[in-house]
C-alpha cells in the first residue's frame, strides 16, 4: 500500500479510485482465472489419459485431436454448401434452356440431397428439441396450473405422473415409432417420420417436471392473496391471470429449466435410434463408420452438445428474468 | 336505530386429528351502522375466526351473520377485509393494487376516467398519492397498510373488517395510521369491526370495545361503550378521565377476569393457522 501512497500522491489521483480498481481488477482476476486454470489442468489430465487409451479404432482423441476436427467438420460444411450451390446453379440453367425450348414448360425446382453436415445436424438438433419442449410446455403448464388449483385432480394424476417422470426415452421410442407410423401417414408428408418420432419422445419426457413444478406453485401460493381473491370475487381467468400466473413464475420456470435439460439430453439418445437427422444421428454415424477419425469427431459432437446444453439452460433463465416482475431473483 | 350488522349464535369447530376443536361458541353481537367496534381478547380466543365468518372466508358450525337483512354465505367486497400482513400483490404498484378491487367492483358504474379519478382519490385519502406508482418492495411497513386500507376503502364496503390492520408496524407508526384512520372514519362513517391486542388503540378508535373470553369455545364476554366524544385528541385524552376509567376497564378484563393461564402448546397445536399469528 505504501507504494501506492507515494504513486498517488506524486501524480494526485484520488487514492481511492484506484484502490477500488484494484480490488475490481481483483475480483475481475479471480472470475477469470479460476475457471481458466480449471480448464487448463482437465485439458492436461484429458491428454494425458487419452495418450493411454488405445481402442480398436486407435488412440483416444486428446485436446488438439478434437480441436483439428472442429476445424475439419467446419470445412466440410462450407464445400458442402459449395456443392449446394453449384447443384441450384446449374439446376436453374438446365430450366432456363428448357424454357427456351419450350415456353410452356413447368419449372421443377428440385431440393439438393447431398448429406447433413454437422452444422446442419446442430440446426436440426435445436429445431427438434424446441419443438418437443415447446410442445410438452403447452400440455404441462396450463395441466399443472390446473392440477396446483384442484387438490382433487392433483390426487387423481400424481400417481400416473410420478410412474411415468422416471421413465427412459429409449423405452418409449418403440411404442412411439409404431404408433407413429400407424396413423402418421400422408402420401407427402410435411415432415419427416424421425423427426416426428424424436419430437413426441422428447415431449414424453420433458413433460413430467414441469407439470409438477406448475402445480407446486400454484398449489402454494400465499393464502392471503388468495383471500384477496376471494373478496374481490375474482372470476376463475381473472383469478389465475391475475394472482395465479404471477405468484407461480419462479417455480415454472424451474421446471421449464429442468424439463428443457431432459429433453436435450433425450434428444440426443432418441435421435441416435430414431435417425433423425440431428447431433444424435452425428455420434451414432460416426461410430458406426468407425474411422480413425471417428473418435475424434464423436469428441467434438459431445463439446458441442455440452455447450448448447449449457446455452439453452441460460437462455431459459434469461427468459425468466426477463419475464418475472422480481427482477432479484 | 335498527341492527345493520347481526352475528348470532356463531358456533365454530375446527377439525383436528383429535376430533372437533370448539374455537367459538355462541358469539352475538349487533352492529349498527357506522358504528366502530373493536375486537379485544388474548392470543388465540378466536377474534380472527370471528371476523373471517363475517367476511364469509370461513363458514361457521352453528349460527350465521346477516349483514343489511342478506345472510352472509361467501366472501365479497361488500365486507372489505383490511388483512394483518397488508396482502398487497408484489407484482402490482399500489395505484394497480387498488385499480383491480376498483375495476372488478365498478366495472359496470364507471367509466375510465371515473375509475383513475377514484383510485387517486382513495390513495389520497391515506396520503399515498406521492407513491402510487411504486411496488410494495419500494414502500415502508406502514405506507403498505396504508394502500391495503384504500384497497378495502375504494370497494366502499358495507362493513370494513380490520384483523390488526396496525400489529405489525412499529409504534410511532402505528399511532400516526391510528390518527389517519380517524380521520378517514369523520369523513366516511363507515362501519368497521377491528381486531386489535392494543388497549389504547381499543379505547382511542372505538365506539364499543367487544371483549372475548379466553378459547376454547370463546366467546364475547363484555361490551364497553365509548362515549368519548370526537374527534379525538390522543394527547388531550391522555389526562381525561373517562378515557382512563373505560381504559382500566379494558385492562381489567384482560388481565383479571379473563387472566391468560400460560400453556402455549395448546393454543399453538389446536388453533388454526391464522390464530397461532396473534402475538400479544
Amino acid at each position: 500500500m505504501t507504494t501506492i501512497t507515494r504513486l498517488t500522491d506524486r501524480l494526485m489521483i484520488d487514492k481511492s479510485k484506484v484502490t477500488s480498481f484494484l480490488s475490481w481488477m481483483g475480483q475481475a482476476s479471480k472470475a477469470l482465472l479460476l475457471p481458466v486454470i480449471g480448464i487448463t489442468v482437465f485439458l492436461v489430465i484429458w491428454s494425458i489419459a487419452a495418450n493411454s487409451i488405445n481402442t480398436s479404432l486407435g488412440k483416444f482423441p486428446g485436446p488438439v485431436a478434437v480441436a483439428g476436427q472442429f476445424g475439419a467438420l467446419y470445412q466440410e460444411h462450407n464445400a458442402e454448401r459449395v456443392k449446394a450451390e453449384a447443384f441450384y446453379e446449374r439446376q436453374d440453367k438446365r430450366n432456363a434452356a428448357r424454357l427456351e425450348v419450350d415456353p410452356s414448360y413447368v419449372v421443377k425446382i428440385r431440393a439438393y440431397t447431398g448429406k447433413e453436415t454437422f452444422v446442419d445436424q446442430i440446426f436440426t438438433s435445436l429445431v427438434t428439441v424446441m419443438s418437443g419442449f415447446l410442445l410438452a410446455a403447452v400440455i404441462a403448464i396450463p395441466m399443472g396450473i390446473w392440477m396446483g388449483l384442484s387438490p382433487t385432480l392433483n390426487a387423481a394424476l400424481n400417481p400416473i405422473v410420478q410412474v411415468f417422470k422416471p421413465v427412459s426415452p429409449l423405452a418409449w421410442l418403440p411404442l412411439v415409432t409404431m404408433v407413429v407410423s400407424a396413423l402418421y401417414v400422408s402420401p407427402d408428408p410435411m415432415v419427416s417420420k424421425s423427426f416426428i418420432n424424436s419430437l413426441l419422445t422428447v415431449t414424453l419426457c420433458s413433460l413430467w417436471p414441469m407439470m409438477i413444478n406448475t402445480s407446486l406453485g400454484v398449489a402454494n401460493i400465499d393464502s392471503d392473496l388468495v383471500n384477496v381473491s376471494r373478496v374481490l370475487r375474482l372470476s376463475p381467468l381473472t383469478h389465475v391471470q391475475k394472482i395465479v400466473l404471477p405468484a407461480s413464475i419462479p417455480l415454472i420456470f424451474t421446471g421449464m429449466r429442468l424439463s428443457l435439460g431432459v429433453a436435450w439430453m433425450v434428444l440426443i439418445a432418441a435421435e441416435m435410434l430414431a435417425q433423425n437427422p440431428g447431433l444424435g444421428k452425428f455420434v451414432w454415424d460416426e461410430f458406426q463408420n468407425g474411422s480413425s477419425e471417428s473418435l475424434a469427431r464423436i469428441m467434438a459432437a459431445v463439446v458441442v452438445i455440452g455447450l448448447i446444453g449449457f446455452l439453452l439452460d441460460r437462455g431459459v433463465l434469461a427468459l425468466q428474468r426477463w419475464f418475472s416482475w422480481d427482477k432479484t431473483k | 336505530m335498527s341492527t345493520f350488522l347481526d352475528i348470532s349464535n356463531i358456533d365454530m369447530d375446527f377439525p383436528t386429528p383429535n376430533g372437533p376443536f370448539k374455537a367459538l361458541k355462541e358469539v352475538n353481537l349487533k352492529i349498527n351502522k357506522g358504528e366502530f367496534v373493536s375486537l379485544i381478547g388474548h392470543s388465540g380466543c378466536g377474534k380472527s375466526t370471528v371476523l373471517n365468518i363475517v367476511a364469509g372466508l370461513y363458514q361457521a358450525t352453528k349460527g350465521g351473520v346477516i349483514l343489511n337483512s342478506t345472510e352472509v354465505a361467501e366472501p365479497g367486497p361488500e365486507r372489505a377485509v383490511v388483512f394483518q400482513n397488508h396482502s398487497l400483490l408484489p407484482w402490482l404498484t399500489a395505484y394497480q393494487n387498488v385499480e383491480l378491487a376498483v375495476k372488478q367492483v365498478f366495472q359496470k358504474k364507471m367509466n375510465k376516467a371515473e375509475m383513475k379519478q377514484w383510485i387517486e382519490h382513495n390513495l389520497k385519502l391515506v396520503h399515498m398519492d406521492h407513491a402510487m406508482h411504486k411496488r410494495p418492495s419500494e414502500i415502508s411497513g406502514g405506507m403498505k397498510q396504508r394502500v391495503g386500507i384504500a384497497r378495502a376503502l375504494a370497494m366502499q364496503p358495507d362493513v370494513l373488517l380490520m384483523d390488526e390492520p396496525f400489529g405489525a408496524l412499529d409504534a410511532l407508526t402505528r399511532a400516526h395510521m391510528q390518527d389517519s384512520l380517524m380521520e378517514i372514519q369523520n369523513e366516511l362513517n363507515n362501519t368497521v369491526i377491528m381486531i386489535t391486542h392494543d388497549v389504547d388503540e381499543a379505547v382511542l378508535l372505538s365506539d364499543k370495545i367487544v371483549m372475548m373470553t379466553n378459547g376454547p369455545a370463546a366467546t364475547v364476554g363484555e361490551i364497553l361503550e365509548v362515549n368519548l366524544p370526537r374527534p379525538r385528541a390522543r394527547l388531550a385524552l391522555a389526562e381525561d378521565k373517562e378515557y382512563n376509567r373505560l381504559r382500566a376497564e379494558v385492562l381489567k378484563f384482560l388481565y383479571e377476569k379473563q387472566r391468560k393461564v400460560e400453556n402455549i402448546n395448546i393454543s399453538k397445536s389446536s388453533i388454526s393457522d391464522n390464530e397461532t399469528a396473534d402475538v400479544g
